[in-house]
């Protein structure tokens, strides 16, 4: 696994405050490949996203990115690092006084002194690489959920960047689109071979596209593995994971520090 | 095409702050010599200023020829010294007198010139010598009271006695 | 023992609250000043600012501006007719627009026209995220979209005040000389006689740029500190209009104690 590693997390801690998010995570995205990150909401998922693309600098231990510790970088550093980073939010965030294709471009305006006849042929190269050839015109408003993630994707990859991040590409949306994002997700790494990461919590389309799997729960890597071995895993977690059941190792409720009864003023037995 | 719009409207709102602070200027401010070129400077000294601030007007016959532009006292001989830059085109002759006038019953103070008879006229930086002070109600008001009471006081008695 | 050391307390801490929000509010000035080459550089993103912000509050600076000098010539005269000395109708009409009402009432109209719309949308931007996936992109958040709205405020203050004392000083003209018959060349001589270009109109637009200034910088501030939710947006811009009115009228007794 180790071989040809691009982003690389050696024992990371993290903490919002006084209130640690991930400790001591150690995980691995080799060069060119697909990698998920799973784990329920509020397990520091998008933390982990915002430690590789330095919004947030890990308290303890190395995030390394083709050899750089991105929390030891200059901030001229960090703006070469982002330039070749794309990142897919989870709710697209689409600049909304932008157009579709004022967003598309906006990476390329920013970034590039390219003429304006070129920017327009990348652009609209990029909305046919998503399937939206034809939205232009369209401000964000006027999107549904599903095409404003596919357009959000088509601005990540407007510089052809050779980090993707993606958090939650799959929520919130139908079957189809759902079908749509994750096959385009797919087609775009292979054609690109960009290494990515992915933050999801769908199990099941996300074990059909990628090349390996982290499990995160309680601040820690839980589970590891390829697509074949999660699916055959024996492991507790990973089955919760996988069947989606709502109680086991993984628990349903946040941990409170009073009991229920306690909380509701009732004296005697906790329950 | 959107752009443009906002450029031209843009723009148009540009003009009308333009527009509007020329109409301020020439409209509704006075354009007073400035000291420049085209002004010079008088001196006049009062014993008393009364109520006259520095930009006040400077008038001869009523019209506007110039502004109060520094009050001072002298320490020497304690009269207040106002210095007037009038216009270059206004030009007064030697003997010229000043005085200190109030606009209405209690409008602002001025200065007024009244024109002498000398053929020479007076040159910048010279000092006008004839100059008569401020009426300040207060005194005015307060030597017709004791005016007033010595009368009274006069005939008071012949009444009591 | 409590109940009295309690709103103490409380003072206390909103002091201290106030003060550290005061140190950052001086800081995010210093990063929107240093981080102005684009937006000077890239005027065009100015200038789509100006427009929201300037061309937008034209009609109500311009009605606003109107109905303000026709009251100020018809209260005016009537207190100017018991001294006799309605003359002065036009000079007491110019130079209250000019020194105070001109700037204040316009800079207040701005802070709740353009401020809180500026507060708003950036507050909408950085709790969709749009702000970070801006700084994702190596955008900086405070020269792309910060730095244009501060500088097309600063811009577009002075215009919109400028029109405001031009729209008073003509509704005042309207009720005095139109509506009520005091003579027109009394009007304006009156004015011209007593309105020093520097003295007031000068004065009074270097003190509608000091108000733009902070009126754009409170908005931009509150809008970039929001709490990213419905709620913190929508308390975000309340604050901005509450807090620009009481910036302008304090700057306002400052500078009207060191200009006249
Ligand atoms: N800016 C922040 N400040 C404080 N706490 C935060 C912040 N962002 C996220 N958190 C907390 O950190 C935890 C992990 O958040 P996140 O990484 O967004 O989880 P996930 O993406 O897995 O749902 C959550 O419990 C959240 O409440
Ligand atoms: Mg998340």
């Amino acid at each position: 696994m180790s071989s040809d590693s691009f982003i690389e997390l050696k024992n990371v801690s993290f903490a919002y405050g006084d209130r640690p998010i991930l400790q001591d995570i150690s995980l691995t995205i080799p060069r060119g490949k697909l990698v998920a990150i799973m784990g329920g909401s509020g397990s520091g998922k998008t933390t982990l996203l915002r430690l590789i693309s330095g919004q947030v600098l890990a308290q303890k231990g190395q995030v390394l990115v083709d050899g750089q510790d991105v929390g030891r970088m200059s901030s001229r550093d960090l703006y070469q690092h982002r330039r070749r980073m794309g990142m897919l939010f989870q709710f697209g965030a689409l600049f909304t006084d932008l157009s579709v294709f004022d967003n598309v471009a906006f990476p390329i305006r920013e970034h590039t002194r390219l003429p304006e006849s070129m920017i327009r042929d990348l652009v609209l190269m990029k909305l046919n690489a998503v399937g939206l050839r034809g939205t232009e015109a369209l401000m964000p408003a006027e999107l549904s959920g599903g095409m404003a993630r596919r357009i959000a994707l088509a601005r990540a990859i407007a510089l052809d960047p050779q980090i993707m991040l993606y958090d939650e590409p799959f929520t919130g949306l139908d079957p189809i689109s759902l079908g749509t994002i994750a096959l385009l997700i797919k087609k775009l790494n292979d054609a690109l071979g960009t290494s990515a990461v992915m933050v999801t919590h769908d199990v099941h389309k996300s074990l059909e596209i990628v090349d390996h799997v982290y499990f995160v729960a309680g601040g820690k890597i839980a589970a590891e593995g390829t697509p074949d071995e999660v699916r055959h895993s024996s492991s507790p977690w990973v089955q919760q994971f996988v069947q989606g059941e709502a109680d086991g190792p993984v628990h349903f409720a946040y941990p409170a520090t009073q009991g229920l009864a306690e909380a509701f003023g009732i004296k005697g037995e906790t329950a | 095409m959107k752009r443009s719009t906002i450029d031209l409207w843009v723009g148009l709102f540009v003009a009308i702050g333009i527009a509007a602070v020329t109409f301020l200027s020439l409209k509704v401010a006075n354009l007073t010599p400035q000291s420049g070129s085209d002004t010079y400077t008088l001196t006049a000294d009062f014993d008393n200023i009364g109520g006259l601030k520095v930009k006040a007007p400077v008038k001869s016959s009523g019209v506007v020829v110039g502004r109060v532009t520094k009050i001072e006292l002298d320490t020497k001989r304690y009269v207040a010294r106002a210095t007037l830059t009038l216009d270059k085109q206004y030009q007064f002759s030697r003997d010229t007198s000043a005085e200190i006038l109030t606009a209405g019953l209690l409008g602002e103070q001025y200065i007024g010139l009244v024109q002498g008879g000398d053929p020479d006229n007076l040159a910048s930086g010279d000092s006008i010598s004839l100059t008569s002070s401020a009426l300040v109600l207060e005194q005015l008001i307060g030597k017709f009271m004791t005016s007033f009471a010595e009368k009274g006081s006069q005939d008071a008695p012949a009444k009591t006695e | 023992m409590n109940a009295l050391l309690n709103p103490i307390r409380r003072l206390g801490a909103l002091s201290i609250n106030a003060i550290w929000r005061l140190g950052f509010i001086s800081r995010f000035f210093v990063a929107i000043l240093l981080n102005s080459g684009q937006s000077l550089l890239r005027f065009r993103l100015t200038i789509r600012e100006v427009y929201f912000a300037g061309v937008l509050s034209l009609i109500i600076i311009i009605v606003s501006g109107l109905f303000v000098g026709m009251v100020l010539g018809l209260q005016g005269y009537n207190t100017l007719a018991r001294f006799g000395s309605a003359d002065a109708l036009g000079a007491l009409v110019a130079l209250s627009l000019l020194r105070e009402l001109g700037p204040v009432l316009a800079a207040l109209l701005f802070a709740s026209r353009s401020g809180s719309a500026m507060t708003a949308e950036i507050g909408l931007m950085k709790a969709t995220e749009q702000l970070e996936a801006m700084s994702v992109m190596a955008v900086n958040p405070i020269a792309r979209v910060v730095a244009p709205r501060f500088w097309a405020g600063v811009i577009s203050m002075p215009i919109l005040a400028a029109l405001f004392n031009v729209m008073g000083i003509l509704g005042g003209y309207l009720v005095g000389v139109e509506m009520i018959g005091l003579d027109a060349g009394t009007f304006w001589s009156q004015m011209q006689n007593n309105v020093d270009l520097h003295y007031d109109v000068v004065n009074g637009l270097i003190k509608s740029l000091f108000f733009g200034m902070a009126v754009t910088l409170v908005a931009v501030f509150e809008g970039y500190d929001a709490t990213p939710t419905a709620a913190g947006v929508s308390s975000a811009t309340t604050r901005t209009v509450v807090t620009s009115a009481l910036v302008i009228l304090a700057l306002d007794f400052v500078l009207t104690a060191f200009m006249f």
